[in-house]
């Protein structure tokens, strides 16, 4: 019996057609538009003019605060403008747009893709390099990874896990990854090993990726510390205490981070972003996408630049299909619907997921039947359908009392209800105002 | 015959104690309320909406009572008829607050404001506002999803299925500000009902660059500043791309109105402007 987490979870239909698709190198794009708020915390502060000459790697925004990133050119040319579009939110936001001259990278940067073994930095100089690089949590959260480092005085890390479960459906990124650059990701494991001083690693990996458990097991002989953990096919496995809990069994007390059971928890994707930051100088400015859905033709594997709009990715995998509802960003579980395609690629985005209108199209909301499947399924034993009714009344005192602001926005409770109840879209809403509500009790 | 007389006086007597220990009892524990906050709560509307800022009309009451200077408590409900007759009860002095109404800043009607993208999600604006911009291109502007409607207690908001805007009845309406909470994009205004009810305003809360806020929508402010410099009495600014007639400088003569090239400045209740033919012709009358 393959170890899981302990409460709830849904199985949806995985759909993964980019499955074994070779990552394939986009094209560089003609222009690209950089946002300046790609990461959870403080936009990072331009640092570039209009007109300026910029180089592949150089940073053209600083981080601003701790819980911030810097962020660096994609692309080698000039700074066109620094203007408004709109993002992935919806909303329009800042960006700095440049136009593409050649292909020019950082000297100190090592382009070759020789694998380097040796670790010669220091703890303190890995953290500083992964904080210079700009890397954030590339599954999809994009919280700086730095912050998620420096372990708080008085805890001790004794465990590092690592994120290879991809359990939303048709995403393929990491699992293609680990495939390709299976070596990479373990030296890049030591690397975060050693400056979190722990001797002891587990990769987490669905079993719907077995032919990613025997190569990595295979790989990871050689390494001290490492194991492949298997595990049972189960969304939303790859929530941080989820996984913590399928690992090593520990569960993370309401409002605490993982450190507090011991845990730092990393993606494949980002340990990737680590390893060629510490070992090849090179900053975060392109990753890894999935471009896939149903109608489309040919589902990929792209690595794209930072700041390539979505439309060129869609092109390459075969262009817009005709029936196409639904452009998502991210998963089908926890992504968002775009509205334009000029949308660029940002550090967080794992996916483009293209939906047929027949299944992109909500049901029409029916009444709660009281079957209480929702709560089954809520991998952090909240009762949703109570957080929908309190938030839709807006009883917000209530609503804290129920843990609400513990949901992790996975939404298997919509996606299990058979009355097509929008459970999420009111949850999230309560967590918005509760959670302001409480910033404004701790300002006071 | 004697079971009854003992029943009668055991029971009587077991009264009487009651009473005078309740008398007792009464009497320590009595808690002195001002009588004349049940005189102020009678002549409040009694519409309970939090309107003043206090949780309905028992509570404002109490407040007007507790305070030494009612000046800056208002009943927007009552008005300065309800305020003057509360007043009088306490024998304080009350300035007639100026009567308000509330205002949609946001002409985007489904002409004006073409939709790009559809919305199947819950049917509620503060839903739609937490996931993206909206339908149009417009991120500021009116969702037209009802909420504020939701909120009238006063029946004084219906959709406009036209427009796809909320309209406002200004009869009805009592400037509680209900709508402008419910609304997420905050684009309704309690605005100075004007001499004549006459008001004159920007309908529109787009913060966007000109050109941008233009392709979004055709009745959009474009901050050209035309008006700002149009207006003799300064009471036009432009904040943040969107220009702003300040109610208090206003003089309601309407020269910024016909300068504004994307017709967003709206007037309410002036007579028809007459045109300069018109005038000459009048005079030779």
């Amino acid at each position: 019996m393959l170890k899981t987490f302990s409460l709830g979870g849904v199985h949806p239909e995985e759909n993964k057609f980019s499955a074994g698709q070779k990552i394939e190198t986009l094209e560089i794009p003609e222009q690209v538009s950089v946002l300046v708020a790609q990461h959870i915390g403080g936009p990072a502060e331009v640092a570039v003019d209009k007109g300026d000459q910029v180089k592949v790697g150089q940073i053209i925004a600083t981080a601003a605060g701790f819980v911030s990133t810097n962020i660096h050119s994609p692309v080698s040319g000039t700074v066109l403008k620094i203007d408004t579009i709109i993002d992935a939110s919806g909303y329009r936001k800042k960006a700095i747009i440049i136009k593409t001259e050649g292909d020019e990278w950082e000297a100190n940067i090592d382009r070759s893709e020789t694998l380097v073994k040796e670790i010669t930095a220091t703890p303190q100089e890995i953290i500083r390099k992964i904080t210079n690089a700009g890397i954030v949590g590339l599954g999809g959260a994009t919280f700086p990874s730095h912050v998620k480092l420096s372990v708080p005085p008085g805890k001790k890390c004794e465990v590092l896990i690592l994120n290879g479960v991809e359990c939303e459906p048709y995403l393929t990124s990491d699992h293609q990854l680990m495939m390709e650059k299976g070596e990479e990701i373990l030296v890049g494991t030591k690397i975060l090993m050693k400056a979190l001083n722990v001797d002891k690693a587990i990769i987490g990996i669905e079993n719907n990726k077995k032919d990613a458990i025997e190569k990595m097991s295979e790989l990871s002989k050689s390494y001290d510390g490492i194991s492949i953990q298997p595990l049972k096919v189960q969304y939303p496995q790859g929530g941080e205490k989820q996984l913590i809990d399928a690992c090593i069994g520990k569960q993370v007390p309401s409002g605490k981070l993982p450190i507090e059971v011991g845990a730092v928890v990393q993606n494949t994707g980002t340990v990737f972003a680590v390893y060629e930051a510490v070992q090849k100088n090179k900053p975060l400015f392109e990753r890894v996408v999935t471009v896939t859905g149903k109608s489309v033709k040919k589902p990929s594997n792209f690595k794209a630049r930072i700041g390539t709009p979505i439309s060129q990715l869609i092109d390459a995998a075969g262009g817009l299909p005709e029936d196409t509802g639904k452009i998502i960003g991210g998963g089908p579980m926890m992504g968002k619907a775009l509205t334009t395609t000029d949308i660029p690629v940002t550090k967080g985005s794992s996916g483009i997921l293209i939906m047929p209108e027949e299944i992109a199209k909500r049901k029409p909301s029916q009444n709660c039947i009281r079957c209480a499947k929702c709560v089954s399924v809520c991998p952090m034993g909240l009762s949703p359908y109570l957080l929908m009714t309190v938030s839709e009344k807006s009883v917000w005192d209530r609503a804290e009392e129920e843990k609400i602001m513990d949901c992790i926005e996975c939404g298997s409770c919509s996606f299990t209800c058979p009355s097509s109840r929008p459970l999420l879209d009111y949850i999230r809403l309560g967590k918005g105002t509760v959670g302001q509500i409480i910033r404004n009790r701790t300002n006071k | 015959m004697n079971v009854i007389s003992i029943t009668i006086i055991t029971l009587a007597s077991l009264g009487v104690a009651a009473a005078i220990i309740l008398y007792f009892v009464a009497q320590k524990f009595k808690v002195f309320e001002d009588p004349r906050i049940d005189e102020v709560e009678e002549v409040l509307p009694a519409a309970n909406c939090g309107g003043c800022g206090f949780p309905g009309c028992r509570a404002f009451a109490e407040a007007l009572v507790k305070a030494d200077d009612i000046s800056d408590l208002n009943c927007p409900v009552g008005g300065a008829d309800t305020m003057s007759k509360a007043a009088s009860i306490l024998g304080k002095k009350v300035q007639a607050a100026a009567p308000t109404v509330a205002v949609l800043k946001c002409n985007g009607t489904c002409e004006s404001r073409p939709r790009l993208n559809h919305y199947d999600g819950a049917e509620s604006c503060s839903i739609a506002a937490s996931l993206y911009g909206g339908e149009t291109g417009c991120s500021y502007g009116c969702l037209g999803m009802g909420e504020c409607v939701d909120a009238c207690q006063f029946n004084a908001m219906y959709m406009d299925k036209e427009t796809g805007l909320p309209v406002i009845k200004e009869e009805n309406c009592v400037s509680c500000g209900a709508c402008v909470a419910a609304c997420p994009k905050k684009i309704i205004e309690i605005r100075k009902q004007g001499p004549k009810n006459r008001r004159i305003y920007v309908a529109c809360a787009n913060k966007d660059k000109g050109g941008v806020a233009k392709k979004a929508c055709s009745s959009a402010c474009i901050a050209c500043s035309k008006c700002m410099k149009a207006c003799p009495f300064g009471a036009i600014i432009v904040h943040q791309n969107v220009a702003q007639i300040n109610p208090e400088t206003c003089r309601y003569c309407r020269k910024c109105t016909p300068e504004c090239p994307t017709g967003a400045i709206l007037e309410a209740n002036f007579p028809p402007k007459k045109e300069k033919k018109e005038l000459v012709k009048d005079k030779a009358e």
